[in-house]
């Protein structure tokens, strides 16, 4: 059920990021979804794409050192509290976050779309469907 | 079952190549004193003559060459031949001052290759094997000296020289190529090239690699046995002493056998030029005893490492040289410190990073700076930035524990690295000094 991010090293200099999008848009693959951790010298750019694999052999073939991760990522309703649910449920269950960020909306305004990278995979799908909230799959980015 | 070249000579008792060494010594001493005004004036000033030379014992009485003789004497002035005599020159690259040009009769090329070939057979090599001698071929001694051993010992030479990496893939595949001669940091790229098109150490018939020209470390040894599938060889020289093959590696692949029937190996201290006892660890001088148109006398190597006569389990009695921690001139000297960049690749290889590394030093504030740029590769990669942070932070560790001074790690994008396919580009030494 899980979603695959590709996580992307990057050094950190001007114009890096550029080039790394420039070769997804040459190949036609769009981001759904971007966040960027960075430190002096390097940075790890983080996206979600309609399909992972393909996208990881243009970043491949064009030089770039890259991994899959899982990610959960849950569809919650776009007004005050929402997000707010989910990281209840975690609580709950004990899972621990490493870090989330938000997918671009999709067609439906009402909804929002957050991705976590969380310390159990598996429990925090089993937490997040016990408490009826909506876990995205691979299929379902595509037809956002 | 170890195989020689020249069992005879390659396994003579100590007493056996001393006799050989003493008697062409004396013989070179008097062809210099002869033909080498340059180097006759040097003993002049010393007050020795050929008289003073009865044997090996008498070697410390002779003056030292270096190469800021070599510079001085530039280009003819050390040969001891006329020039109708010789039939081939090599180069150095002279990335380390002046250009050294040596000169070569067709018997001093006949030596050299019989050194050559001596190395060959002892990384397995013969006359049913095809080598593929992909060091660069032209001034550089390395094409050609391997070249022409490979044809001493009968096998199928394929003079590849360097370049062209999908070309050379190629023929070793489809000519079943089965030692490669080249520098080590061109057998990783190599090895990192077949990686790259899906090819395992099976693919390839290769099984031994004879690699020179450059220092290499244990660790990286060990790395290109493994992605190649080979065992790796190394071979040591100097285009001032003819070029590869001056020592070499047997099957114990523990440190390298002088060719000591060509040449005489000294260690010195390079401070005070004294000599000194065998295991201590110092500069090495070389004197050719029958190269007859560059006849170096005590050529100062500004390589440092040991000697030592301990008993080989292959066999040979040469003596052997551990390999050179690097050259004088490759030693930075940082915040006061000896720092070899083959130290610098040893700490990159035990941490999992491959030896694709550069050294920028710098001064900031009248004080030294390391940093080392070492390139991130798909093995050490993780999402996880924490622990990606803690493996440089180990890497920064290694370093101080093997340099004793704290280096700064800057991890840098594949390949953007300047691959050189010849001798790579380690330092860059931006201090004025």
């Amino acid at each position: 059920m899980s979603v695959k991010q590709i996580s992307i090293f990057l050094e950190n200099k001007a114009g890096r990021l550029d080039e790394m999008t420039a070769v997804l848009s040459a190949n036609n693959v769009n981001m759904r979804a971007v966040s960027l951790a960075e430190t002096d010298g390097f940075g790890i750019v983080r996206i979600i794409v309609d399909d992972p694999y393909a996208a990881t052999t243009v970043l491949k073939d064009a030089g770039y050192i890259n991994k899959l991760t899982s990610v959960v990522i849950v569809e919650v309703p776009n007004s005050p509290g929402g997000l707010n649910r989910v990281l209840k449920v975690f609580t709950e269950a004990q899972i621990n976050l490493e870090y989330i960020y938000a997918l671009s909306a999709g067609k439906k305004p009402e909804n929002a779309y957050m991705i976590f990278r969380v310390s159990d995979h598996k429990a925090a799908e089993a937490a997040l469907s016990h408490a009826g909230i909506k876990v995205l799959t691979q299929e379902d980015i595509a037809e956002l | 079952m170890e195989r020689y070249f020249q069992e005879d000579i390659e396994c003579a008792s100590p007493e056996r190549i001393r006799e050989i060494q003493n008697e062409k010594l004396v013989e070179q001493v008097k062809h210099v004193w002869e033909n080498v005004p340059y180097y006759r004036k040097k003993m002049e000033e010393k007050g020795v003559t050929p008289d003073d030379i009865k044997s090996v014992d008498d070697l410390h009485k002779l003056p030292f060459l270096s190469k800021y003789d070599l510079r001085d004497a530039y280009p003819y002035g050390l040969l001891g031949t006329p020039l109708k005599d010789c039939v081939r020159i090599h180069s150095t690259s002279g990335t380390t001052g002046k250009r050294v040009v040596a000169f070569y009769t067709q018997g001093d090329l006949d030596l050299w290759s019989e050194c050559c070939a001596r190395a060959i057979t002892a990384a397995g090599g013969s006359d049913e094997d095809v080598i593929q001698v992909s060091y660069g071929y032209g001034l550089f001694t390395g094409g050609l000296g391997l070249h022409d051993g490979a044809h001493k010992v009968g096998a199928l030479t394929v003079p590849a020289s360097s370049g062209n990496t999908e070309r050379q893939i190629m023929f070793i595949r489809d000519l079943e190529a089965t030692i490669i001669c080249c520098t080590p940091s061109y057998a990783a790229y190599l090895a990192e090239s077949m990686k790259e098109m899906g090819l395992t150490p099976d693919d390839i018939p290769l099984k031994a690699g004879i690699f020179g020209a450059e220092a290499w470390s244990e660790e990286m040894r060990k790395d290109i046995q493994k992605t190649l599938g080979i065992k790796a060889f190394d071979i040591y020289g100097l285009t001032e002493l003819s070029g590869p093959g001056v020592a070499f590696e047997c099957s114990a692949q523990n440190g390298m056998h002088i060719n000591e029937d060509h040449f005489i190996a000294e260690i010195i201290d390079p401070d005070t030029e004294e000599v000194l006892p065998e295991g201590s660890q110092g500069e090495l001088v070389f004197t050719a005893v029958d190269k007859k148109a560059f006849p170096m006398v005590r050529y100062r190597t500004r390589d440092i490492c040991r000697l030592t006569r301990e008993k080989c389990s292959c066999g040979r009695t040469f003596i052997r040289m551990a390999k050179p921690m690097g050259r004088t001139d490759d030693m930075l000297i940082i915040r006061g410190v000896n720092v070899f960049p083959s130290q610098i690749e040893t700490v990159l290889l035990e941490n999992g990073y491959q030896a694709n590394y550069q050294i920028i030093v710098d001064r900031v504030n009248n004080t030294d700076t390391l940093d080392v740029h070492v390139e991130m590769t798909p093995e050490m990669f993780t999402d996880d930035i924490n622990e990606i942070n803690k493996r440089q932070a180990d890497l920064v560790k290694g370093l101080l524990s093997m340099l004793g001074i704290k280096a700064k790690v800057t991890l840098v994008a594949p390949k953007s690295i300047t691959r050189s396919e010849g001798k790579a580009v380690r330092v860059i030494d931006n201090r004025k000094i």
